[in-house]
C-alpha cells in the first residue's frame, strides 16, 4: 500500500480529471443499459469513473464523479440534485483507494489486484449509495425513508455492476497495453 | 443526438452583463434558499425572482426545450414514486388528515399529501430558472475563474474549464466511433439482450478511453511545458470585475435567502409551514 501517491494532484492528474469528467458526462446523458426495472438503468460512467479512479487515485475520482454528475444535472435539468452528486465524489474518491495498491501503469494486473479493486468499489457503491445518499435525501430534501433507501439500493447494485463488468474489464485491457517493469532482457 | 445542449449565445442584457461569479453565488445562494425550507410561499417568491430573472435573459424556448422535457419527465416519475411509496407521509409530517378520497386504505389522497408533494414540486421548480441562467448565459470559459475567485482551488477549477472545453470533442469522438461500430453491425438497440448490449458498449467505450488517454498524455505535456501549476494562484483571461448591477443580483439573493431562514426560525419554527393547525 502507498498511500502518498494517493495525494498527488499533478498536471497530468488534473488533465485525467477534466477528460474523464468530460467522458462521464457523455456516457452519463447518452449511454445507459436499461436493466428491465422500470427507470433503472446500469449506469456505464460509473464504471470508466472506477477506471479511471484506479489510474489516477481518490482526489481525481472523486472531481471526475462530482463535475460529471454536477454538469450532468444542470445540462439536462437546469438544475442540480445535490445529495446524489456528493453521494457521486463520495462513490469516486473511495474507488480511488485502490490506486494506493494498485499498479496497473506498469502493466500489473494479477488475480489479487482484481479481487482487491472490486472489493474496493463496492465498498465505496454501499457506502455512497446506501448511506450517503439517502442520508442527505432526508436531510436536505426530506424525502420518504423507504423510497430513498429503495432507490439508493437499487443505484448500488447497477453501480456495482456497472464498475465491476466494465471497470474490470477497462483496467485489464489497459494493463495489457502497457509494457511490464523489467520486461526487456539483456541479450547474452 | 444533441450535441448543442451547451449553447452558449451571446447577447447583451442584464443577465448577461453579470459577472460569472454573480451568476454562481446567486445560483448557490437562491439554492440554499429553497433547500432546507418547506415553505410553499417562500418557494413562490425564489420562484417568482428566478422567473424575472430568466425572462429578463432573453433566453430562447428553443434553448432549454429539451431540458423543460427531461424537467417534466423527472418530477412526473418523482411524484409518482413518492405517492406509491409514502401516500402518507404528508400526515405523518403535518399530523393532521384531511381526506379528498379514498382509494383503498393505504391510497388515501390526502391535502397534507398534497402539500407536501406540491410543495416538493415548488422546490425543484423554483430554482430551475436561475440554474439554466448558469448554465446558458454564462460564457463558459468564465465559470472556471468564476469558481476559483470564490475560495475553491484552482487546480480543481481549471479541471472543470477543460472538462467542458474537451466536452464537444469527446462527443464527437463518441459519436465517430458509435457510427463506425454500428457499420460494422453493432446493435445499440434495445433489440439486444442485456450481457451483448453491455459487451457492444464496450465495444464503444474501449476505443473512446484509450484515445482519450493519448489525449491526456499530449494536453498534459503542453501544459507541463509551459509551467501549469508553478505557482500558488493564477490569473485567468476570462473573468470581469464586480459593478452595481452584480451587487444588487447578489443583494436579491442574499434577500431571499435571508427569508428563507427567518421563516424557518421565527414564522414556522419548523422547515414546514403548516396550514392545517
Amino acid at each position: 500500500m502507498d498511500w502518498k501517491k494517493c495525494w498527488k494532484f499533478g498536471t497530468k492528474t488534473i488533465v485525467a480529471t477534466a477528460l474523464g469528467a468530460a467522458i462521464f458526462l457523455v456516457l452519463n446523458m447518452f449511454v445507459k443499459v436499461p436493466t428491465g426495472i422500470p427507470e433503472t438503468q446500469v449506469q456505464t460512467c460509473y464504471g470508466v469513473c472506477a477506471f479511471f479512479a484506479a489510474l489516477f487515485g481518490p482526489i481525481s475520482g472523486a472531481l471526475i464523479a462530482f463535475i460529471g454528475h454536477a454538469l450532468g444535472d444542470a445540462i439536462s435539468y437546469g438544475s442540480v440534485w445535490w445529495s446524489w452528486v456528493i453521494a457521486s465524489g463520495v462513490a469516486g474518491c473511495i474507488y480511488g483507494f485502490a490506486y494506493a495498491k494498485l499498479n496497473v501503469d506498469e502493466g500489473v494486473f494479477t488475480g489479487k489486484d482484481i479481487v482487491f479493486f472490486n472489493v474496493v468499489q463496492i465498498i465505496g457503491n454501499v457506502i455512497a449509495w446506501i448511506v450517503v445518499a439517502p442520508v442527505l435525501d432526508i436531510v436536505i430534501y426530506s424525502e420518504p425513508t423507504n423510497l430513498v433507501f429503495t432507490q439508493g439500493a437499487v443505484a448500488c447494485i447497477c453501480n456495482v455492476v456497472s464498475a465491476g463488468v466494465i471497470g474490470t474489464l477497462l483496467l485489464f485491457i489497459y494493463a495489457k497495453t502497457r509494457s511490464t517493469k523489467g520486461s526487456l532482457k539483456k541479450e547474452d | 443526438m444533441n450535441t448543442k445542449l451547451f449553447d452558449y449565445v451571446e447577447r447583451h442584457n442584464f443577465i448577461y452583463d453579470l459577472s460569472g461569479v454573480t451568476k454562481f453565488l446567486c445560483f448557490m445562494i437562491a439554492g440554499a434558499a429553497v433547500m432546507f425550507t418547506y415553505d410553499i410561499r417562500v418557494m413562490v417568491v425564489v420562484f417568482v425572482v428566478s422567473i424575472i430573472a430568466f425572462l429578463l435573459s432573453q433566453i430562447t424556448f428553443k434553448q432549454i426545450r429539451l431540458m423543460v422535457i427531461y424537467v417534466a419527465i423527472f418530477i412526473a416519475m418523482n411524484v409518482i414514486l413518492t405517492f406509491l411509496f409514502s401516500p402518507q407521509y404528508g400526515v405523518e409530517i403535518y399530523g393532521t388528515k384531511h381526506v379528498i378520497f379514498e382509494l383503498t386504505e393505504r391510497y388515501t389522497l390526502t391535502w397534507e399529501q398534497v402539500m407536501y408533494q406540491g410543495s416538493k414540486v415548488m422546490k425543484y421548480l423554483a430554482i430551475i430558472p436561475l440554474g439554466m441562467i448558469f448554465i446558458l448565459a454564462t460564457h463558459p470559459s468564465e465559470m472556471a475563474s468564476s469558481m476559483n475567485r470564490i475560495g475553491i482551488p484552482y487546480k480543481a477549477t481549471y479541471a472543470l474549464a477543460l472538462t467542458l472545453r474537451y466536452f464537444p470533442d469527446v462527443i464527437r469522438d463518441y459519436q465517430d466511433i458509435s457510427v463506425a461500430q454500428q457499420a460494422r453491425g453493432l446493435d445499440m438497440s434495445h433489440k439486444e439482450k442485456f450481457t451483448k448490449r453491455l459487451k457492444n458498449i464496450l465495444n464503444i467505450c474501449i476505443p473512446l478511453i484509450f484515445t482519450t488517454l493519448d489525449r491526456i498524455e499530449l494536453i498534459s505535456n503542453a501544459m507541463d511545458l509551459r509551467s501549469f501549476g508553478m505557482h500558488k494562484k493564477r490569473t485567468w483571461y476570462c473573468a470581469k470585475k464586480l459593478n452595481a448591477k452584480d451587487y444588487l443580483a447578489l443583494f436579491i439573493c442574499i434577500a431571499l435567502l435571508a427569508l428563507s431562514i427567518y421563516m424557518i426560525i421565527f414564522v414556522n419554527h419548523s422547515r414546514f409551514y403548516n396550514p392545517f393547525t
